[in-house]
């Protein structure tokens, strides 16, 4: 039944030979041939100006006032490459295998390998569009570490990566904008997939300034609209990121591929009160230097400054002191929250942890001292060098706590907690990127492909560009090579017409209720019992308990909903509304996803499935697959594995001890 | 930082759509948290609006961690508030005390037509860099990464004007409705960099022809622009643009 269309031979040749043998849409045929493109984050982008350079007819869609803003502009660290330009033993296959690894063995060999070749294809096209990369000072490109690695692969532009690759994609697009390859959709949101002869033939999309529908065609649909970590109401995702384009699909018979698998990422700001609209998220490049602490006494109310060393738990160093603060994602989210369930929290919200530079500060201002050679400093001279270096390396994101929290870091340790940051689940792809709908892709954060069940620091850049640039553009061609005989479908055809007034029945039930309660009252509910149940720590009793209430929310949601304003008008509420009733069934999924896989692995701990010591415990016996589930009706679906083999990176227990 | 809470008056720009005629209403929020950031003070307004069966606050915003340059309120007559190189949604209500009063209007050019309440069209944006803010490199073309070295001084330089946001805030601050600071970002971002020359000269002779068009004003240096300006975007961008605009107009032949 699922077959990924993986291609035979051996691994670092599947690609190539794929690429050889893969049929081509002759420059004629491509001109008569239309691709709708939703999302224009860096998946979506990159495609839409390849795809465009290629000659097709491209429409493409977002919900922001320009494709611009899209999400992938916020990633900060940087994006990963198996260019080796550092000398250090890097390789394509190096890459591969700590991809593999990362993701706790959940990912498919196959595509990760490829994700691996086409990386270093990545920084070329940036360079040459003028992304400006950290160079050194001999003018060539800059290098760092980041986390699950022992290479420096990872390229960046100070903490601001992900904007500036989304700048070099945008102009792209806009270049083929100009040149009328692309016709751009702005605060547009596509509410429905359009299926004619079982293939993907189109969406309808609501105008968000007019509330109109519209109809588009197209001989093929790419959703590149990125992840669902708005399901849980607060995370480090843009407030309009959501689901509903990847869940109107999966309701048409798309699969969603490992729905439960999502990363807490370590570093955060903490929650400050329930007023609070999201998360703001502080590199993992600030583990590098930082220390995490806890004090040792519970409930220690004293100021991080008063509590002396000999009070203080390090617990990372003192739980993996091989790795001590560089632990992946996974296992630093959940020792914090251990040891915050324990009673050892600090802050007001006692549901945070120290992130203290003030060692740093000590050790680099002495170095400084002595490349200088100041002998003997003062405790001031080194600490003033010392906060002269963090600033250099870190200023930016010392500047943003500042601004949120009021507090001044190179004064007093951070105070940060895990929250949720990406979604490695999504539609389930086959090898060619396309979705168990025929004609029907899916790009970049939105698809489950690459990450298994942990996402490494600095991939999600790169997958979104590989998919993009320079895998789509090949996949693609060979389906719409035999598309060329299809002519445009006019749009007054039953199917979009049936389309479009399942969408406007469901926005009419909605503007109907004219309930009580608000659409972010209920996001924040379903927020907190995803939170709370299937969140960083989860089992079976929780997940049973979730499904029922989330069906209960769901229920509650139909019939006491408030949403003020018309249909026919820019309404915020009533997209929001539209949003927030496909992430509670999305929730459910995750809840159900959770509860079958039975075992830990990445970012899903399931609290029966560990070792001795508490840690995640994989179970490869019996869950080496991919959840593909297959939407059956309301509460309903059927699970699909795809079973995962692994002939070159042979699974082990990770362990950080 | 000490906690406090604290009573607000707010003034804003209500306008139902880009016809309808708009005006100042005036709300009254009690109890709001110095913790709170801007925006979501907003958002207790809105929570309260709707439950008292009124119309929310139209406005703009998308990321709330300052980069992806969505939010864009004009408050107390400074784009983006009163704190230096910030944007709206970093904007935290320790700024302000009990018992204030806060005007927030839109963004007002003719080029950013209003949409809704604080909402407005920022599209004329996209047609500037369509007129020419980008390098014509098709997918698969590029050499090395590393082929062409490039100075440190200028990457740097060309990746602090990258860093522009395209919020527009210098055209709201400017009393021309200029979008020279804008345009000259990423004219600098470009042109400092050796894959942009060979375009160099058509891209700010085209983008300028856009941006008159859109019907943004003229540049007199006053600095306004640079002054609220979330990035630090400087004003020798503008300096470099004039220069490039300049010797494009005395050399290129069409």
């Amino acid at each position: 039944m699922l077959n990924s269309k993986i291609p035979a031979g051996q691994l670092d040749q599947k690609w190539n030979d794929y690429k050889g043998h893969v049929k081509l849409v002759n420059p004629a045929n491509k001109r008569k041939i239309e691709v709708i493109i939703v999302g224009t984050g860096l998946a979506g982008a990159s495609a839409a100006a390849a795809l465009g350079e290629l000659g097709y007819k491209v429409k493409t869609f977002c919900f922001q006032d320009s494709p611009r803003r899209a999400h992938s502009i916020a990633a900060q660290g940087g994006i990963n490459a198996a260019k080796n330009y550092q000398n250090d033993g890097d390789s394509v296959f190096r890459l591969f295998y700590d991809t593999i690894k990362g993701g706790d063995y959940r990912a498919r060999e196959a595509n990760v390998h490829r994700l691996a070749e086409v990386s270093v294809n990545i920084i070329d096209q940036c360079v040459a569009q003028g992304v400006p990369f950290a160079r050194e000072y001999g003018g060539l490109l800059s290098n760092r570490s980041f986390g699950g690695t022992q290479v420096q692969r990872t390229f960046y532009a100070a903490g601001q990566t992900g904007q500036q690759l989304l700048i070099g994609a945008y102009q792209s697009l806009e270049r083929q904008i100009s040149l009328g390859n692309v016709r751009q959709y702005s605060r547009h949101e596509m509410l429905e997939v359009v299926m004619v002869d079982g293939k993907a033939r189109g969406i309808i999309a609501r105008d968000l300034v007019t509330g109109k529908l519209e109809r588009h065609f197209g001989h093929a649909v790419l959703l590149c609209t990125g992840g669902y970590g708005n399901v849980f109401y607060l995370s480090t995702n843009a407030m309009g990121c959501n689901v509903t384009a990847a869940w109107k699909a999966h309701k048409k018979g798309a699969y969603f591929g490992n729905p439960c698998f999502t990363q807490i990422h370590p570093t955060c700001i903490p929650v400050s009160g329930d007023y609070q609209s999201k998360l703001t998220l502080m590199s993992e490049s600030l583990r590098n230097d930082g220390r995490i602490w806890v004090p040792k006494k519970k409930d220690d109310n004293r100021k991080a400054t008063d509590i002396p060393e000999e009070e203080r738990d390090y617990y990372l160093e003192r739980r993996y002191p091989a790795f001590g603060n560089l632990v992946p994602r996974d296992v630093a989210s959940r020792a914090a929250k251990e040891r915050c369930d324990a009673g050892y929290g600090v802050g007001t919200s006692k549901q945070a942890v120290y992130l203290d530079y003030a060692d740093a500060i000590d050790r680099y201002g002495k170095i400084e001292c002595l490349k200088h050679g100041i002998e003997n400093p003062s405790a001031e001279v080194v600490r003033e060098h010392g906060v002269a270096v963090v600033k250099e390396k870190y200023g930016n994101l010392f500047d943003m706590y500042d601004k949120i929290t009021g507090e001044n870091p190179y004064e007093v340790p951070m105070r940060i907690y895990p929250a949720v940051h990406y979604t490695m689940g999504g539609l389930w792809v086959d090898y060619e990127l396309m979705t168990s709908i025929p004609g029907l892709y899916c790009l970049g954060e939105a698809n489950f492909s690459d990450h298994g069940a942990n996402r490494l620091g600095a991939s999600a850049l790169m997958q979104g560009l590989a998919d993009g640039y320079f895998v789509i553009p090949y996949t693609v061609g060979n389906y719409l090579a035999d598309e060329i005989a299809t002519k445009a479908i006019p749009v007054d055809h039953p199917a979009f017409v049936a389309a479009e007034k399942e969408v406007s029945d469901r926005i009419n039930t909605l503007m109907g209720i004219k309930g009580k309660q608000t659409v972010e009252s209920f996001h924040k509910r379903l927020g907190k019992i995803m939170w709370d149940k299937c969140g960083m720590a989860r089992n079976a009793q929780g997940l049973q308990e979730a499904i029922t209430e989330i069906q209960q929310l769901k229920k509650e949601f139909w019939s006491d909903l408030k949403i003020p304003g018309e249909i026919g008008e820019m309404n915020p509420e009533l997209d929001k509304a539209n949003r927030v009733a496909d992430f509670i069934e999305l929730g459910e999924l995750m809840c159900i996803d959770a509860l079958n896989r039975n075992e830990s692995c990445g970012g899903h701990f399931r609290e029966e499935s560990q070792t001795e010591e508490g840690e995640a415990k994989r179970d490869d016996a019996n869950f080496s697959y991919v959840s593909a589930w297959e939407y059956k009706g309301e509460h309903q679906w059927e699970l699909h594995k795809e079973d995962l083999t692994f002939d070159v990176a042979k699974p082990t227990q990770r362990s950080y001890k | 930082m000490e906690h406090y809470n604290m009573n607000l008056t707010l003034k804003v720009w209500r306008q139902k759509n880009n016809k309808a005629k708009g005006g100042f209403e005036t709300y009254k929020l009690s109890d709001i948290s110095s913790e709170m950031s801007f925006l979501e003070m907003v958002d207790v307004l809105n929570e309260q609006l709707i439950r008292e069966g009124q119309d929310p606050i139209a406005f703009d915003h998308d990321c709330r961690e300052g980069i992806c340059g969505t939010c864009s309120m004009y408050i107390d007559g400074k784009p983006h508030g009163p704190w230096h190189a910030n944007t709206t949604c970093q904007l935290h209500m320790r700024a302000y005390k009990d018992g204030d009063t806060i005007t927030i209007e839109p963004w007002r050019a003719n080029a950013f037509p209003v949409i809704k309440d604080l909402m407005v069209d920022r599209t004329s944006f996209d047609r500037i860099i369509q007129a020419g803010g980008f390098i014509s490199v098709n997918t698969g073309n590029a050499v090395d990464a590393n082929a062409i070295p490039i100075n440190k001084d200028d990457a740097d330089a060309s990746f602090a004007a990258a860093a522009c946001i395209g919020c527009g805030a210098c055209v709201a601050a400017c009393k021309n409705s200029s979008a020279m600071l804008f345009v000259s970002a990423k004219v600098s971002h470009l042109a400092l960099l050796p894959q942009g020359q060979p375009e160099h000269k058509g891209r700010a002779l085209n983008m300028i022809a856009q941006m008159d068009k859109e019907g943004f004003g003229s540049c007199t240096n006053t600095g306004a622009c640079e002054a609220v300006c979330p990035k630090e975007i400087s004003l020798e961008n503008i300096a470099r643009l004039n220069n490039e605009y300049l010797g494009a107009g005395l050399t290129v032949n069409n």
